[in-house]
């Protein structure tokens, strides 16, 4: 399950409204072991594309060497697809390399209805989880 | 020659789950060969035939390797190289 503030639940959905149509991405960062998403880094999307995400490299470097000094670690991974549902594709399963993360996909596909949902990827194998939005 | 070697999460079943290593080599790919004797088919997962795979993020202290030399970048003692799998994805 995914508990996320909402807040937070609110600035992804923001960011992904803002960027649409391209991909947008970020990370949650929070204290390591916690589960709990604390600290919104939204991500440069450096392919700018509205069909895929990548994070720049050193902006990457930097947000993970800040979280490593913070001992804290990435609880959400989440992005956006602007043209279809809010599942993860092939790519998206092929490149998850964080374990621990909760995997958020948003979909901007509906002007007036964004999808939020949320997946543990591990060993490419996806399990859809309930979000739950603490108020 | 020692050169730190700082290792994501999702490689560490390759070094018995330490977040770094040490290695020696004059290149990243004499150090890869190195680290890869040690900790058997960590090499190959940041190397393709004879390029580092395009989803991983290789630095050499605080600069990509893919701007340096890549494979050929010269390294040394003190230096740090760090791996990060890239975070991607697409709507395929």
């Amino acid at each position: 399950m995914l508990t996320i503030s909402r807040a937070l639940y609110e600035k992804i959905i923001e960011h992904a409204r803002k960027d649409h149509p391209d991909e947008a991405c970020g990370v949650i960062a929070g204290p390591a072991g916690s589960d709990t998403p604390v600290r919104f880094i939204p991500m440069q999307n450096a392919e700018r594309s509205p069909t895929f995400y990548r994070f720049d490299s050193l902006e990457q470097l930097k947000v993970w060497r800040e979280m490593d000094d913070g001992d804290e670690e990435a609880i959400v991974v989440y992005h956006s697809h602007t043209a279809t549902p809010a599942y993860p594709s092939r790519t998206d399963i092929s490149y998850a390399s964080e374990p621990q993360a909760h995997y958020v996909l948003v979909s901007t596909r509906d002007e007036s209805e964004t999808e939020f949902r949320s997946y543990r990827i591990i060993d490419g194998k996806v399990t859809e989880e309930p979000v739950e939005i603490a108020e | 020659m020692a050169i730190e070697v700082r290792i994501p999460t999702i490689l560490r079943s390759y070094t018995g789950g330490a977040k770094a290593v040490e290695g020696s080599g004059a290149t990243l790919d004499e150090l890869l060969d190195n680290l890869d004797a040690a900790h058997g088919g960590l090499r190959e997962r940041l190397v393709d035939g004879e390029k580092l795979r395009r989803f991983v993020n290789v630095y050499l202290n605080d600069e990509d390797v893919r701007f340096l030399g890549g494979l050929e970048t010269p390294v040394k003692d003190g230096d740090t190289v760090t791996v990060l799998p890239a975070v991607a994805g697409g709507s395929r």
